[in-house]
């Protein structure tokens, strides 16, 4: 690269006019976390898939004879979509620079999640059947598993970003990773509404 | 005095020589270039696999391998090459070629590259640990259910594929995501969608593809897996399970896959082919949506695989018309290669050659491909060496012969030497010559009624001199293999420096030094039109690139963001220093699936809480990368 070139590059280019690293959804962890989405979706579509897939091939024989109730999970999926709630308000909190909403918001999400897991892992000790009873069974708790693996490691990043928010990480303008963070929650919750159906309502209907 | 700009921009991105620097490294470029020779080691050694094979069926009756062994190689063949080799090197050349070709200074993730490279070397490496307790898998690549059940494979080999292939997936999900990030960001401004080079629209259209269709075999092999391990009931037809599940999910994903290992070939044979043609491609728009025209219906046609399975007529023949339907846009691209050659002024260089075989090769494997998605005729051939000799002509015509040509185009800019030409022409005609006197007659062998994967035939049925001819061209292939090898090395010692851009090409990573300099570009060129160095020829006085002033980013290490559809710039991202957190990642991540395979439960959750430990340093927000607030108003 000869001097002249490298002179002509010196001239001033606009370029600190532009907001420099993560600004929200600019951020490209906010883009790296869409792709994680899609692709975590497209699993959740396999799963319900093999479900239905079972449903139709094995005729009347694959329902269990006591179909799933919605004693528990009527109440499990409205403290899950609550938590959506109070994550949104404390995403709010951090877009106006409140730490105290952003940690609140946080901390019930994660107080939410932690209750939905609880109930759930009631449900699953009031089952008749096993893992390995019969194939209703494997895929009963193969994919209600695969949402609370989901629901987790969503409250685990819950945790860190109520950690960060509390180690003061966040202002108005830099909590790219709360974006982030928060629209993964969003989604563990869109995807119970679609396991939801299947597992539960689904049955009901046929 | 100051230093000057390459001076400064080197100190900020340079990774440091030694062990450290060697594991940390974050450079897309070093990364490429793993990718490429890994995945070749690997080619390598699912070749020495197969020659194995050929000599056992060299003639009627022999006992080199016993049936069992038999079994282990055309499996472990099969796995190599479909999935450890002919994507990864493809990966390789786009994770080197695509912030050169873009303008950019690095990936969208540097750091999940990394990862993305570890994960493909341990789960390579996992699957082959195999062979070192005699047990490999041996099933075949599709590993049909209820054969690879505990019940008729009671040996770990199905435990190493299935855990191999969730391990694989991982690698291959976040390095599908980075292109697609990439794409969307790391674009030079100007650089507006349609004036990307094809092999970005190919590697991006498999990336989505990647996106979609892995869950699926991950998600097969993790049920195979509990089914194997917790007696689940997922694909055991002895108790309700259905092992028609099994196919459905495996060719869901793996349809795709077959265009997936293709398309970004078809993308370097279109960008480099119009170059050797001193002539743009024609039919830019036209090849591009045929592209992804390819992708979109390679997810419709995946029931071709199992026409033989009783599936209801009606299924079959929807999915036969798909699979007819899917010649049209492959035709397009073959079409616009050659009306690119037949009106262009082509430069026989061996990297044409290659590229000219690419496209007899790819014609032939189309029409032998649309034989087999005619329902009758499928139902005659399949599981015969007719299907054998079609995978053949399509993955080593489409992907190997892109590839080899890409290695003479691109080698330059890869190491700073060209290859030798007069040993090219050699390597090429004896590859050529040698695969074709392998792979045609096994046409005939599976028209004559050899089924494949039976370890040898009887003397009386008249397959001898077929397989005869088959051995014996397989091993001109592989000679011609390793005059490509003997080729690296000669041109590698060499020490005449090759210019920057030694064929005229029109792209930006020729603006580039050979090879390029850690940071890739001092100035972030700005791009007005598909070919910025063919200006002059093609666009004079309408299109004006920049290429000699631009954005400087030299406040540490930075890279800039452009919008998705016009490439305005949008914003200054800073890129991360090397790291050692992918590779200690990785080791967790192995010893995690390694204790899965033993089945110690204590030991996956110790290696699952040292993930979570990993991920933690990796992912804590970093002040330098202003990811958080700075601390004067925290």
């Amino acid at each position: 690269m000869d001097d002249a070139r490298l002179r002509t590059g010196e001239e001033p280019f606009p370029s600190r006019a532009l907001p420099i690293g993560s600004p929200g959804r600019k951020s490209s962890g906010w883009y790296g976390m869409m792709m994680l989405i899609t692709t975590e979706a497209s699993l959740f579509v396999y799963l319900l898939f093999s479900y239905f897939y079972f449903a139709i091939w094995s005729g009347g024989s694959f329902l269990p004879s006591e179909l799933p109730k919605f004693n528990l999970s009527a109440p499990d999926t409205a403290i899950l979509l609550l938590s959506s709630v109070v994550v949104w308000w404390g995403e709010k909190g951090a877009r106006k620079g409140s730490h105290t909403q952003l940690s609140l918001g946080l901390l019930a999400g994660i107080v939410l999640g932690t209750i939905f897991v609880g109930v759930q892992i009631m449900e699953w000790a009031d089952k008749p059947y096993q893992l390995n009873t019969s194939s209703y069974s494997s895929l009963y708790f193969i994919i209600t598993g695969f949402h609370m693996v989901h629901v987790v490691v969503g409250m685990l990043i819950l945790l860190a970003l109520l950690v960060w928010s509390l180690l003061g990480y966040f202002d108005r303008q830099r909590h790219a990773p709360v974006v982030i963070g928060a629209i993964y929650w969003h989604f563990v919750d869109a995807v119970w509404i679609a396991v939801f159906f299947t597992i539960y309502v689904s049955p009901h209907l046929g | 005095m100051t230093r000057s700009l390459p001076d400064r921009l080197r100190v900020l991105w340079e990774t440091v020589p030694g062990f450290y620097g060697w594991i940390a490294s974050v450079d897309h470029k070093s990364i490429g270039i793993r990718y490429l020779v890994t995945s070749f080691i690997f080619l390598l050694l699912g070749g020495l696999e197969a020659l194995v094979m050929r000599i056992q069926l060299a003639q009627p009756g022999e006992h080199l391998l016993t049936p069992e062994q038999y079994n282990q190689l055309f499996s472990m063949h099969g796995i190599t090459m479909i999935f450890l080799y002919a994507l990864p090197v493809l990966s390789g050349f786009s994770n080197f070629l695509f912030p050169l070709v873009l303008g950019a200074r690095d990936m969208a993730f540097p750091r999940l590259n990394a990862f993305s490279y570890w994960v493909y070397l341990a789960s390579g490496l996992f699957m082959y640990a195999s062979f070192l307790v005699g047990a490999a898998p041996d099933d075949g690549w599709f590993n049909y259910a209820p054969n690879s059940l505990r019940t008729f494979s009671p040996g770990p080999n199905m435990d190493f594929y299935a855990l191999g292939m969730i391990f694989l997936g991982i690698s291959t999900t976040v390095g599908a995501a980075n292109f697609v990030v990439t794409v969307m960001r790391m674009r030079a401004p100007g650089m507006s969608i349609a004036r990307l080079p094809i092999l970005v629209w190919g590697t991006t259209t498999v990336s989505a593809g990647i996106l979609f269709s892995v869950p699926a075999v991950s998600l097969a092999f993790f049920m195979l897996w509990l089914d194997r391990s917790f007696g689940t009931h997922f694909f055991d037809a002895r108790s309700s399970g259905q092992p028609m599940l099994w196919q459905h999910l495996f060719w869901i994903f793996a349809h795709p896959w077959v265009y997936i290992i293709v398309l970004p070939a078809m993308g370097l044979v279109s960008d480099a082919l119009p170059i050797l043609c001193r002539r743009p491609i024609v039919g830019y728009a036209l090849v591009v949506l045929a592209t992804i025209l390819t992708m979109v219906l390679g997810f419709g046609v995946w029931v071709h695989h199992m026409f033989a399975t009783g599936l209801p007529m009606v299924a079959s023949s929807f999915f036969s018309g798909a699979s007819f339907i899917i010649t049209i846009p492959s035709a397009v691209a073959t079409f616009a290669w050659v009306a690119t050659i037949w009106t262009g002024r082509p430069v026989f260089t061996t990297a044409f050659l290659y590229f000219a075989g690419f496209i007899v090769m790819f014609v032939i494997g189309g029409v032998s491909g649309v034989v087999t998605a005619a329902v009758p005729a499928d139902l005659q051939l399949t599981d015969t060496y007719f299907v054998v000799a079609h995978i053949h002509y399509v993955l080593i015509g489409i992907n190997l012969f892109g590839v080899l040509g890409a290695f003479y185009f691109w080698f330059p800019k890869l190491f700073g030497r060209l290859l030798d030409e007069r040993l090219g022409r050699w390597n090429f005609w004896i590859t050529f010559i040698g695969f074709n006197i392998a792979f045609l007659p096994m046409h005939l062998t599976g028209l004559m009624g050899m089924p494949r994967r039976i370890y040898t035939y009887p003397n009386d049925f008249g397959l001898g001199l077929v397989n005869m001819i088959t051995t014996v061209g397989s091993f001109l292939l592989a000679i011609g293999i390793l005059l490509f090898m003997i080729n690296i090395w000669i041109s590698l010692r060499n020490n005449t420096q090759a210019p920057d851009n030694p064929w005229g090409a029109p792209t930006l990573e020729w603006v580039t030094s050979s090879p390029p300099p850690p940071y890739n570009f001092a100035l972030i060129p700005a791009v007005a039109s598909r070919h910025p160095l063919w200006e002059e020829q093609l666009h004079a006085g309408v299109s004006h690139s920049v290429l000699d002033r631009g954005f400087v980013l030299d406040h540490g290490k930075e890279a800039l963001a452009t919008t998705i559809l016009d490439a305005e710039p949008d914003v200054i991202l800073k890129m991360p220093e090397d790291t050692p957190w992918p590779f200690i990642l990785t080791l967790a991540m192995s010893a995690g699936f390694t204790a899965m395979l033993i089945q110690s439960w204590w030991g996956t959750g110790m290696a699952g809480l040292a993930i979570l430990v990993c991920l933690g340093f990796w992912l804590w927000p970093k002040r330098s990368m202003v990811q958080i607030a700075s601390a004067d108003h925290g």
